[in-house]
């Protein structure tokens, strides 16, 4: 079995996404049950709808927790999600059609799509991107409604270890793509990705190391 | 409860800003053979600061050593001996909630 679902369809992605749809439907309960008490009932489910980040969305939440301003949550939520720019500038050369088109289908940025979407060649399928944003957008937003909803008789997802899901995950993509490439500046791209990463995180706010070891990418330049 | 509207207005706006930079600055160019080397490296280096993410972040900043970390050795584990993703996935979980639950 390949990790890397090497399809084109929005099937595609939505199948290589469905490993992470239950732990993503649990994150969504837990950030339903924490935000409830700061946001309410709708405007949380607002935001998974309009945002579906989870990462920016539990970094604004921590900050408006503990009584910060909408300036200070804004800015914390989108360090998070500065992740992305560089996601979308290697995304862009394989989007085709009007710039609108382009720009929608930018939309469906997020990290697990983003990689499932990657091919080894540096181009990226849009409809698998798409159609693995669809399925995770829908499982935190069902997740947001629940855990705001039914708050109370839920108890903490954390216990059945949903959130160890995500670092295997990513874990298995990484390995499947570097069997995949074989060559010496993907090994090379890791291992100071890895540097950068585990030197950022203790004291950089969240979202930042992430970006900065995406840097590492510029080992590409190297003849390999 | 205001600061909480304008929050998801604003997060709203500047994430479809960040998505949409790419394809608007770079309009349909071609970019050269180089830059397609870099773009090839972008997954792999965001997927490893991810797993290292995923598996050491505290709320909300600094880092924080739990039940994932086990979580995450059986998983490279699995993925060593070429099990299924799936596979890799439940017994992740398992090892991560059966640390919890004796802990």
């Amino acid at each position: 079995m390949s990790n890397v679902d090497p399809g084109d369809t929005l099937w595609d992605g939505m199948r290589a996404a469905f490993p992470v749809a239950a732990p993503t439907l649990a994150l969504g309960v837990s950030f339903g049950l924490v935000a409830k008490p700061v946001m309410g009932t709708v405007a949380p489910i607002a935001m998974s709808i309009l945002i579906f980040s989870g990462s920016a969305q539990f970094a604004a939440l921590s900050v408006l927790q503990g009584g910060g301003a909408a300036a200070a949550a804004v800015g914390a939520g989108l360090l998070m999600n500065v992740r992305w720019l560089p996601m979308s500038f290697a995304l862009a050369p394989s989007l085709q059609g009007s710039t609108q088109r382009r720009t929608l289908e930018s939309q469906a940025i997020v990290d697990a799509s983003f990689v499932i979407a990657s091919r080894p060649d540096g181009r990226f399928e849009p409809r698998p991107l798409v159609g693995a944003t669809l399925l995770q957008a829908s499982a935190w937003t069902a997740g947001t409604v629940i855990g705001t909803l039914g708050s109370g008789f839920i108890g903490n997802p954390d216990q059945f270890g949903l959130d160890a899901v995500f670092p295997a995950f990513y874990l298995s993509l990484l390995v499947a793509s570097l069997r995949q490439r074989r060559d010496r500046n993907a090994f090379v791209a890791v291992a100071l990705a890895a540097f950068i990463a585990a030197s950022l995180l203790p004291f950089a706010p969240p979202g930042l190391p992430i970006t900065a070891s995406s840097v590492a990418a510029l080992v590409g330049l190297r003849n390999s | 409860m205001t600061a909480v509207w304008i929050t998801i207005a604003a997060l709203f706006v500047g994430t479809i800003a960040l998505k949409a930079t790419g394809p608007i600055a770079l309009r349909r160019r071609h970019p050269p053979r180089r830059a397609v080397a870099v773009i090839a490296l972008v997954a792999p280096t965001v997927l490893t600061s991810l797993v290292l993410y995923q598996t050491l972040s505290a709320h909300p900043t600094g880092v924080t050593m739990d039940a994932r970390i086990v979580g995450l050795v059986v998983a490279a584990l699995a993925i060593a001996a070429r099990a299924p993703m799936i596979v890799v996935i439940l017994l992740a979980a398992l090892a991560t909630a059966a640390v919890r639950a004796l802990a």
